[in-house]
């Protein structure tokens, strides 16, 4: 305790000195903290989006299924047998065919994914109701803003597409878009054109087959006939992994700025313990041991891990509560890297993650703290306390 | 009177298209002994159209029946010394950038040909028309001078990649001179023009075809024979898979 009372005197004595290095250190352990936050909030939002959008409770693949391997696409699809049909019954499952296509907006070939999906499915938050309520000639289909963007097209647009049945047979016919739907998940937009199952199942006379199923939520089964079980955790992969890579590199930014503080820190301690000789010598004179001096010391360094906390505290909060209310807008480049990302990421700031930074903000204060200060264990009392430099 | 005349009319229909069903098969095999040979070997220029610019490719072939075929690419630089082996329903390539020889197969065959309007699956279908299509003449028109019959092609089998075709066949000399080839649905997918009819060795043959997607942009692929050669002794070691890295 009183060695806690003399570091912050002395701290607060040392005036602008203290206050630069407590200043970095804070700004260190606040940016530490965004980062983190904004990370988790992300990482968050994504896992969310992408199983609202895409993954739901896991999937279930044909065994020949790849999505890195779209000229096997053709061969990818079984027949949806008694045991999917009652699951799908039971809402626990909905069927998607997949299959390979070209369109031809405004002349320009592009290779597309036609994606024949249950329009009456609750299971993901694709729009599919709306592939319904259609009565035209032309083939009902919905795209993603992206999708929208890139080809040039709008709702109520007519879209030429060419695709092969099961045989290879070329067919062609004239899709309406029913739909442009928003979503923060690229990998359900970028080339790919949804359209009734029935309708795709027709149009490639592969009748009453899928390519896989995307599981509900709360889907308990695993494999079933030649289905192959893919977790969330499986398919959210690529994503941990993008966000791993990203917290990797933003760790550089704060680590920077902790290892300005913490030089600052030791230079302050080496050149206290230098100019405050005769103080470490009365100490010993008045009987502390060198131990309980070089606690001090160390206490007094530590110390400014402890100030740094408390003015982040003061500036950090409402800055960081200010981010999370009003989220931090996200450029839009980032989604043209097939990255699921929002236009706005909600930071979360876990106590965990709190709790690890204040540790490291305060061991690695001590630990630069205390190595200088084992300076004065070789110190001889008497020259200390004439204040000889040794 | 009436009824008579009715009846006449039925029958000379009848007839007509009797006549036009068996006319539309002959056609074909006449079209197919026209086309196809022992073997050739000849140069080509493959010239693809694009929106903003073209690019002519030229190679030399070797071919035998339609089983065995070998291409070499001459020119330009990038693609010279790229060689294609396809026996029977195989397809190789080899590459010197890489030096090293790829099996195109699946459904890699139906990818474009170094950017053109064809496919590999539209260089590899080496059936006979009459094997895949019957056919039946549905009119007759001038194409480019020429008299021509139009002749309509509906698959009789399954993996065919054009359910229908159109052709306007010269009347006189037994070749196409105009392909259309149909979707499932009717959509008209792509044209062929053919021309320069010569004849080469007894038998007349179209040595420039221009292949157009009708369903995108560009003027099409272009793709002229030179100095073509029927019948002639081929070493049976052109069509091995050591000859593509010689």
């Amino acid at each position: 305790m009183l060695s806690l009372k003399l570091a912050f005197r002395n701290l607060i004595g040392a005036g602008l000195r203290t206050w630069l290095n407590v200043s970095v250190l804070s700004v260190a352990f606040v940016v530490m903290v965004f980062y983190n936050g904004m990370l988790d909030g992300w990482n968050r939002q994504a896992h969310d989006d992408t199983i609202n959008w895409e993954v739901g409770g896991g999937q279930l693949w044909h065994p020949l299924y790849d999505p890195f391997d779209l000229l096997g696409l053709q061969e990818a699809h079984g027949v949806i047998e008694n045991q999917a049909k009652k699951l799908i019954g039971q809402k626990q499952i909905t069927p998607v065919l997949v299959t390979q296509g070209s369109i031809f907006p405004h002349g320009r070939m592009q290779n597309i994914l036609l994606k024949g999906v249950q329009p009456e499915q609750e299971i993901i938050g694709l729009p599919t109701s709306n592939l319904v309520s259609h009565a035209g000639q032309e083939i009902p289909a919905m795209i993603g803003k992206r999708m929208a963007l890139f080809t040039n097209l709008k709702k109520g647009d007519n879209v030429l597409v060419r695709w092969r049945d099961k045989n290879g047979t070329f067919d062609a016919r004239e899709f309406n878009i029913v739909e442009i739907f928003n979503s923060n998940v690229p990998t359900v937009d970028n080339g790919q054109i949804y359209l009734p199952l029935n309708t795709l199942q027709e149009m490639t006379g592969m009748i009453d087959e899928a390519t896989l199923f995307v599981a509900a939520t709360n889907y308990t089964g695993g494999n079933f006939d030649e289905w192959q079980f893919k977790s969330p955790k499986y398919l959210l992969k690529e994503i941990d992994e993008i966000i791993k890579s990203k917290k990797a590199g933003s760790a550089v930014i704060y680590i920077l700025l902790l290892s300005i503080a913490l030089l600052a820190i030791f230079d302050t301690q080496v050149l206290s313990i230098f100019r405050r000789q005769r103080e470490i010598g009365t100490y010993i004179a008045m009987g502390m041991t060198r131990s309980q001096v070089v606690r001090i010391f160390t206490v007094e360094g530590a110390a400014h891990s402890l100030l740094a906390l408390g003015l982040a505290a003061i500036y950090g909060t409402p800055l960081l509560y200010l981010l999370q209310k009003n989220g931090i807008p996200i450029s839009q480049t980032f989604d043209s890297l097939g990255v699921s990302i929002a236009s706005k990421i909600i930071p979360v700031y876990a106590f965990a993650m709190i709790v690890l930074s204040i540790l490291l903000v305060v061991v690695s204060a001590t630990i630069v703290s205390y190595f200088p200060a084992r300076k004065i264990a070789r110190m001889k009392p008497t020259d200390a306390l004439k204040g000889k430099i040794q | 009177m009436t009824m008579k005349i009715s009846i006449a009319i039925v029958l000379v229909f009848l007839l007509m298209a009797k006549a036009f069903g068996q006319d539309g098969t002959e056609i074909l095999e006449k079209i197919d002994k026209n086309m196809s040979s022992t073997n050739r070997i000849f140069e080509s220029s493959m010239t693809i159209h694009g929106k903003r610019n073209s690019r002519t490719i030229t190679s030399r072939s070797w071919s035998e029946g339609v089983k065995k075929s070998f291409s070499e690419y001459l020119s330009p630089a990038s693609e010279k010394g790229t060689k294609m082996l396809k026996l029977a329903n195989q397809l190789w390539i080899y590459s010197p950038s890489s030096d090293r020889i790829i099996q195109i197969s699946g459904h890699l065959l139906r990818q474009s040909v170094m950017g053109s309007d064809l496919s590999y699956e539209d260089m590899m279908d080496d059936r006979n028309l009459t094997e895949i299509y019957s056919a039946e003449i549905t009119g007759k028109e001038v194409v480019e001078g020429c008299k021509t019959l139009i002749l309509l092609l509906k698959a009789k089998v399954e993996n065919v990649a054009y359910q229908s075709q159109k052709m306007w066949i010269d009347e006189e000399r037994m070749i196409p001179l105009r392909q259309e080839l149909y979707s499932k649905s009717g959509q008209l997918l792509k044209r062929m023009e053919l021309s320069d009819v010569e004849k080469i060795q007894g038998r007349w043959f179209p040595k420039t075809i221009l292949f157009k997607d009708l369903l995108k942009e560009g003027n099409g692929t272009e793709f002229k024979m030179t100095n073509i050669k029927f019948d002639q002794q081929i070493p049976e070691t052109i069509f091995t898979k050591a000859a593509l890295k010689q």
